[in-house]
């Protein structure tokens, strides 16, 4: 898909030629960028055949399925168009994918929270479907048969009692003419008829990437472009009070510099600002960078330390904060004086880290910007940039490159800001590229959090009135200065929806100020909450002498669609679903908890000698999920991970393929993370600067296996990418315990003086 | 002026030889399969062969380098048929793909030199190549397979 090719090649390929920023002879973008012309129509929008934004048919039969969600490793640019082509019933070689720019047009684009599948499942089928639905329609029509009496195959329509077939190509035309059938028109293929879903898929991109032929956005290149590296205040709110660059110029293939205004508050995704050196190549500008001499006015954040900070959160918890759940009275049940426990439990900051850092290009033409970067969120980029610039969101158009990881921080595009409002300043397409340092010290990161958890438990161990309470910088401090509390996304994930069958109840949050950027990252608030909360039922059962996993079932109860109503100061979030179709349903939680009692190691082999496992359930992106880890720490404390078994209830599964690798892939960086994700800070600057001091988890620390069971299910598709990080965590936690009677209240392992 | 062989090819160089050679490949030669990822030779996204060694190219400055052969992903071989390449597609490794340029690399170099490892060795010489995405029990069992000549 990698395209280095001249001007009228392109002219005979894409049919219309585009705007100024188009009118290049050589570059490297994706190729099916170069689809979307002058209007943006994409080549799904003007086939000959479309049945809507996502897709279309060529009279040579070709079929184009756009993705609007950004490949960050999820395989979604797979996975959806998957769902086309099956109710289509094409040829999937015969499928090309394209895709698509920011545009309201193909709805929601912000891919995070695990929903591309569940929010799109429905209008993909529908855009097959329909099409099908043409074919059929023009194929009986020219044979003078009933539609009924028509079947399809993969890319033709057959008419059985006769023998004769149409392929698809051929049908287009008469296609083309019918009206395209609405929502509830047309039937949706059985589960039993699925030709593509359910079975495992490799990915579009496959032999691209193992040839490195793969394009993602560092690698865009546009002709006539220069690269710029930015010093970014160390502290943020910080700004530039004066700089010398005479260094900076005087390192060859340096330009120019050019600053950044520092961001108005509230921190929305806008640029933290600085200077930008701007070159001939990246090498240059990084080095030119260094030679920069910058006076900071720090601001307020300079007073923030992350180990004074830590106590204030500890202490936080331990205070009444603002209820977001209540269910009868703790308070009334604390006071009859019975058996309490209670523990608090504390996570660091955390960057992403995804393997791509932060990069963007940008060109600034006659008022207008075209874009291309690695973003979870292109309309966000145009939003950001337009405001950035002060031109309208229409005149900012961004491609989405293939992402190099993702795991959140992309999904907030400052670094598309800065190479728009620096393309405008030297009057060429600008390449942002953030180095690995600038990565660690300018997240917006996994926040840092306390929790608190105390009950009143019963001769059985059984909790009477269990209080829970949190305190973390919110992300809602990045959309308003000065925010202190979660919003309600924040509250759902794991504080305010313990599944069990409660008497009291209360769950709250305590308030925190944002000295950095907070930002989503893979599962958000589940990491910590669920730290907390799984790793004190394990703390409950081992005080009553339970079996964690028999406790814990006896916990959930027989299971049940919970009742929601009226617990909450507001609505439920039920991440952003609804709730007659997505229900929290405590049998599917039970079922996966049992599943890992049959098929994991749990209660087959005594923990002891170094060995242990550990496990923790819990239910968030509205899919269920139970992990079993089991860890060998030897005499020096070091932690070996042999292996960890995910149990998953996500609804139907699309590509069970990539569902598998997502829940690997989410054992590897939660165990990760618990192990060595620290960002500590000092005078408000970050103390942590590359993979040396952020340590991420490598081969040699990872699980050695990690098994993957997906329930067989025929509910609506849930979520994939991130409800496999969460559970493992405490799992981890409860198995070190396991094997070493040592209670773990406190992450990274690394601070614990384990592995 | 250094001169190299980059793929069989045989190029000249007359810029600033401590330019590390990494973005001689990416920014003059838009060989962009070898990735920027720490700068720091901390993650391996940037493994290309010299001699058939593997390095990193974001620690090789060009001065080092006269005289030399590279070979980049691009240069595997001609058309993705590589064993290791094969075994990666046979496994599906790759999530996001940007680090698996350098993990190929890394992994063929290493299979050269041991054509049947035990996992720890594989752990020992994949250990200096980080995934974020996690594909790394993944990435053993395509290596083992390649050895086993089952790619």
């Amino acid at each position: 898909m990698n395209t280095i090719e001249n001007l009228s090649r392109r002219h005979f390929l894409g049919g219309v030629l585009s705007t100024g920023a188009f009118v290049l002879v050589a570059r490297v973008v994706p190729e099916e960028l170069f689809a979307q012309t002058a209007a943006f129509h994409t080549k799904a929008e003007s086939a000959a055949l479309h049945t809507g934004v996502y897709l279309g048919i060529e009279p040579d039969g070709t079929v184009f399925i756009v993705t609007h969600r950004s490949e960050m490793g999820t395989g979604i640019r797979t996975t959806l168009p998957l769902v086309a082509a099956d109710e289509l019933d094409a040829d999937w070689k015969r499928v090309k994918i394209e895709q698509a720019i920011g545009d309201p047009k193909y709805g929601d684009q912000n891919t995070d929270g695990s929903r591309s599948i569940r929010d799109f499942f429905d209008a993909f089928r529908q855009a097959g479907a329909s099409a099908r639905a043409m074919l059929v329609t023009a194929a009986a029509a020219q044979w003078k048969v009933p539609a009924s009496e028509c079947q399809t195959e993969p890319h033709e329509v057959v008419h059985r009692p006769s023998g004769r077939r149409l392929g698809y190509g051929a049908l287009v035309s008469a296609a083309s003419k019918l009206p395209v059938p609405k929502p509830g028109e047309v039937q949706f293929k059985p589960k039993s008829a699925w030709r593509y879903m359910g079975k495992d898929q490799p990915i579009y991109d496959l032999r691209d990437i193992v040839t490195g032929k793969a394009v993602f956005g560092m690698d865009t290149k546009l002709d006539g472009m220069v690269y710029a590296s930015i010093e970014h205040p160390p502290v943020v709110g910080g700004k530039v009070r004066s700089f010398d660059d005479k260094a900076a110029l005087a390192v060859p293939g340096v330009r120019r510099t050019a600053t950044i205004d520092a961001f108005k508050p509230p921190l929305l995704f806008q640029s933290l600002g600085g200077v930008a050196v701007i070159a001939d190549s990246t090498w240059a500008a990084m080095q030119g960078r260094k030679k920069l001499t910058v006076d900071w006015d720090l601001g307020a954040n300079a007073t923030y330390d992350s180990v004074a900070f830590r106590q204030q959160l500890l202490d936080t918890v331990r205070q009444p904060g603002k209820v977001v759940r209540n269910i009868g009275n703790v308070d009334a049940e604390f006071a009859k004086g019975g058996k309490v426990l209670e523990a608090t439990y504390y996570t660091p900051l955390a960057a992403h880290a995804s393997m791509e850092p932060p990069v963007a290009v940008a060109d600034y033409r006659d008022g207008k910007v075209t874009c291309w970067t690695s973003t979870q969120n292109p309309q966000a980029a145009q939003d950001t940039i337009s405001a950035a610039l002060g031109i309208k969101k229409e005149d900012v158009t961004c491609h989405t490159v293939l992402l190099g990881g993702g795991f959140g921080r992309k999904s907030k595009p400052d670094f598309a800001a800065e190479a728009a409002v620096l393309s405008k300043k030297v009057g060429k397409p600008v390449k942002v590229v953030w180095s690995r340092e600038d990565d660690i010290k300018f997240d917006f990161y996994h926040a840092t959090a306390a929790i608190y958890h105390k009950a009143a438990v019963d001769g059985r161990g059984k909790p009477a009135a269990w209080l829970v309470r949190s305190a973390w910088p919110p992300i809602a401090s990045t959309f308003e200065d000065g925010a202190r509390y979660g919003l309600d996304f924040e509250h759902g994930m794991g504080l305010n929806d313990l599944p069990y069958e409660f008497a009291n109840h209360r769950a709250e949050n305590g308030p925190a100020d944002a000295h950095v950027r907070i930002g989503w990252f893979r599962a958000v608030a589940n990491n910590y909450h669920v730290f907390a909360s799984g790793s004190f039922v394990d703390e409950m059962a081992h005080a009553a002498g339970r079996d964690t996993l028999e406790y814990l079932l006896d916990l959930v109860g027989p299971g049940k669609v919970l009742d929601l109503k009226g617990q909450f100061p507001v609505e439920y979030f039920n991440y952003g679903a609804p709730y007659d179709k997505y229900p929290f349903d405590t049998r599917r939680l039970r079922h996966v908890l049992e599943l890992a009692g049959q098929l994991s190691n749990w209660g087959k082999r005594k923990p002891g000698g170094g060995w242990g496992i550990g496990l923790a359930a819990h239910r968030s992106f509205n899919t269920y999920v139970a992990s079993v880890v089991e860890v060998e720490v030897d005499n020096t404390g070091r932690v070996r991970i042999p292996r960890v078994d995910q149990f998953v209830d996500a609804g139907m599964v699309i590509n069970p393929e990539r569902a598998r690798s997502q829940f690997e892939g989410a054992a590897v960086m939660g165990a990760g993370l618990a192990m060595f994700g620290e960002i500590s800070a000092a005078g408000g600057r970050i103390q942590q600067s590359n993979f040396n001091d952020f340590r991420v988890a490598r081969m040699s620390d990872a699980p050695v296996q990690v098994n993957v069971h997906i329930v067989d299910s025929d509910a609506p598709p849930t979520g994939i990418g991130e409800p496999g990080t969460p559970p493992v965590i405490p799992a981890l936690a409860n198995a070190i315990f396991a094997a070493t009677g040592k209670r773990i209240r406190e992450l990274p392992l690394s601070k614990t003086k384990l592995v | 002026m250094i001169t190299l062989t980059i793929n069989g090819q045989q190029k000249s160089f007359d810029g600033d030889p401590e330019m590390p050679l990494l973005w001689y490949l990416r920014d003059e030669l838009g060989l962009t399969g070898t990735k920027f990822g720490c700068g720091a030779g901390l993650c391996g996204a940037c493994t290309v062969h010299r001699d058939g060694q593997a390095i990193r190219a974001c620690q090789t400055p060009l001065r080092t380098l006269a005289g030399r052969q590279i070979v980049t992903i691009e240069g595997l071989s001609p058309d993705g048929t590589h064993p290791v390449q094969q075994a990666w597609m046979k496994a599906n490794v790759p999530q996001c793909g940007y680090c698996q340029s350098g993990q190929i690399m890394q992994a063929a170099a290493f299979l050269k030199n041991n054509p049947h490892p035990a996992d720890p060795d594989i752990d020992n010489a994949m250990s200096g190549n980080i995934c974020r995405c996690g594909t790394y029990q993944r990435i053993r069992a395509a290596i083992k397979a390649a050895a086993e000549g089952r790619a």
